[in-house]
């Protein structure tokens, strides 16, 4: 197979990286690190078993949620709750809490662990009111100049008569447009299910991660499966067909960059998840350092503004 | 657990199919090519409204001979291979074959009695009006034309979501169309959107809803979610008008329901207001 776009594109940022002195130091080396281990893994093509596989870690029971990184990343973590106008969706979370002694507002959606809290959390599928407290505490995050951090972790926005009710498809849309128009840093990382409208509502950002096992995709398998092959059961044959997997994602340029889970998977060593994510989520703040607000806006526009393929 | 779906089911129509494109699926009325023509396919009896093609759309609302299309050259690719029964490609030809268009959406500079807009059509008929790369950067360009032109925008939807066979790429189309409308919103040009059955899935979450008026046709579609689906995910009893134009405006979320006949007047008094170039 000929190399892709995205390909050539990582490995001329490396040859040029590699060419520049190093003053940088340690930060320059850990580019070029970061591209190599990035060009390795494009190298091998997902089989079609490898792509399941990453759709059932993705999916896992054990799988670290929203909370067990906040927990392990953030100190004098503060919870919001409010929307403002409806109601506390505990599908979504948002609050404050410091990174490296810096505030920053954290947004992500929230599965559940056992049977009462996935019941209470809509098993991480967010009604409108999740939406609008997103959207409170990033236009909060605005106003006082706070980075803001994304972990996208959701089946889907939820389908339900309520849901519609109160509007889940302007709210989505109206979620995007608020992340369209900060002038603060936005980093935002797929943690396990990004399903569809769901998860683009909070993931407009500057720089989008993906753990290793996460998947993205426009519908489930299932659903995908359910409407083409006109049977739910296969669907194995439709991820095959979409490839909701990192490194399709990557090849894409919908992703910059896969963070590395630990073998076997998140859950099993979140505190080793959480550190590599720590550490992917500071490089990624570290690069959007310095930048004014406006030229942040304007690239973020144009960064989504040019995907596509067409002839 | 079962899964969300909030793409297209691009061969089914969202109603209940009537047993002739031409009979009304509400009171059964039956009627002429060119008597549907000369109604702009409303149902003399009921008010029903049919499928309306989008060039057909542009007729009816711009003046004559004023409209001027945009961005013609735009095909689909086919970046996945996708093939599910069928490969993507033959779903594309096929759909090129039958409506004579090249994808679900048609740009272009128009007047309306007279003021200046520019207009982004959808049209159902290719591919449920599902929206991939091509319809993303048709529209992301109708912002461009439209900033550059100094002119508001005219949206029509009509689209089952996301097209799923661009997998990806077709959920960044929607944050793609939103970062367009926020540059056309920074550069002071209004856009206005008029949504017609159905519009639902990716294309109601994002761009169609971020319009600074909302317009409906009477009884359309507007949920994200398909009635089916949710009716199949959490066995709640569906209200009658679930998800339609009456029930949206009973809870704030549009500004006026539209019949077709008032269309182009209502377009050309909101052109006004926004002071579009004469």
């Amino acid at each position: 197979m000929p190399p892709s776009e995205h390909e050539l594109r990582l490995r001329e940022r490396l040859g040029r990286l590699r060419n520049l002195p190093l003053l940088g130091g340690a930060k320059l080396s850990g580019d070029i690190e970061r591209l190599q281990r990035q060009i390795d893994r494009i190298g091998e093509e997902a089989t079609d078993e490898e792509i399941w596989r990453k759709v059932e870690l993705a999916r896992h029971d054990d799988r670290p949620y929203t909370l067990d990184y906040v927990e392990r990343l953030f100190d004098d973590w503060f919870e919001l709750h409010g929307d403002r106008a409806l109601g506390d969706d505990g599908a979504m979370i948002a609050g404050l809490g410091k990174l490296d002694g810096r505030t920053v507002v954290l947004v992500g959606q929230q599965k559940g662990r056992d049977i009462h809290e996935r019941a209470g959390r809509r098993f991480g599928m967010p009604n409108p009111e999740g939406y609008r407290k997103a959207m409170h505490a990033m236009e909060l995050a605005d106003r006082h100049g706070f980075p803001v951090v994304t972990l996208v972790d959701t089946p889907g926005a939820y389908p339900g008569v309520v849901a519609e009710q109160h509007g889940q498809g302007a709210a989505i849309a109206l979620s995007q447009a608020t992340m369209a128009r900060l002038t603060v840093p936005i980093v935002t990382c797929v943690i396990g299910e990004g399903g569809s409208g769901g998860a683009i509502a909070i993931a407009l950002a500057d720089r989008v991660l993906m753990q290793e096992n996460a998947i993205y995709s426009v519908i489930s398998p299932e659903g995908c499966a359910a409407i083409l092959w006109r049977d739910a059961s296969e669907a194995k044959k439709a991820a095959a067909a979409f490839r909701p997997d990192a490194i399709h994602c990557l090849e894409l340029g919908v992703i910059d960059e896969i963070v590395p889970e630990p073998v076997g998977g998140a859950h099993i060593d979140p505190d080793l998840a959480a550190r590599l994510l720590g550490e992917a989520v500071r490089e990624a703040f570290a690069d959007l350092e310095g930048i004014p607000g406006d030229d942040l806006r304007r690239r973020r526009r144009a960064r989504f503004r040019s995907l596509g393929v067409f002839a | 657990m079962a899964k969300i779906d909030v793409s297209v089911e691009t061969n089914d129509q969202p109603s209940p199919p009537p047993s002739h494109p031409n009979t009304c699926p509400n009171c059964h009325s039956h009627y002429r090519d060119d008597e549907l023509e000369s109604s702009l396919w409303v149902c003399g009896q009921c008010g029903h409204h049919f499928p309306m093609r989008a060039r057909a759309r542009i007729e009816s609302i711009a003046d004559r001979g004023s409209f001027a299309e945009e961005a013609t050259e735009l095909h689909s690719e086919d970046p996945l291979q996708f093939f599910d029964l069928r490969p993507y490609t033959e779903r594309l030809a096929e759909a090129e074959m039958k409506t004579g268009m090249a994808d679900a959406m048609v740009i272009g500079r128009a007047a309306v009695e007279g003021r200046q807009c520019e207009l982004a059509v959808m049209d159902f008929a290719f591919m449920g009006g599902s929206m991939g790369s091509v319809v993303g950067e048709k529209f992301s360009r109708a912002c461009d034309s439209a900033m550059e032109a100094g002119v508001p925008l005219v949206s029509v939807t009509s689209s089952g979501g996301a097209r799923m066979q661009e997998g990806i790429l077709a959920l960044m189309q929607l944050p793609k169309t939103v970062s367009a409308v926020e540059d056309l919103h920074d550069s002071g040009q209004a856009l206005l959107c008029v949504m017609a059955h159905p519009t639902t899935g990716g294309v109601l979450a994002s761009f169609a809803t971020l319009g600074d008026v909302l317009l409906a046709e009477p009884n359309a579609l507007m949920s994200f979610a398909g009635p089916r689906v949710v009716q199949e995910i959490t066995r709640e009893k569906l209200p009658e008008d679930f998800g339609r134009s009456e029930q949206n405006l009973r809870y704030g979320h549009i500004d006026a329901i539209v019949p077709r006949p008032e269309l182009r007047p209502t377009l050309a008094r909101l052109l006004r207001l926004f002071d579009a170039p004469e």
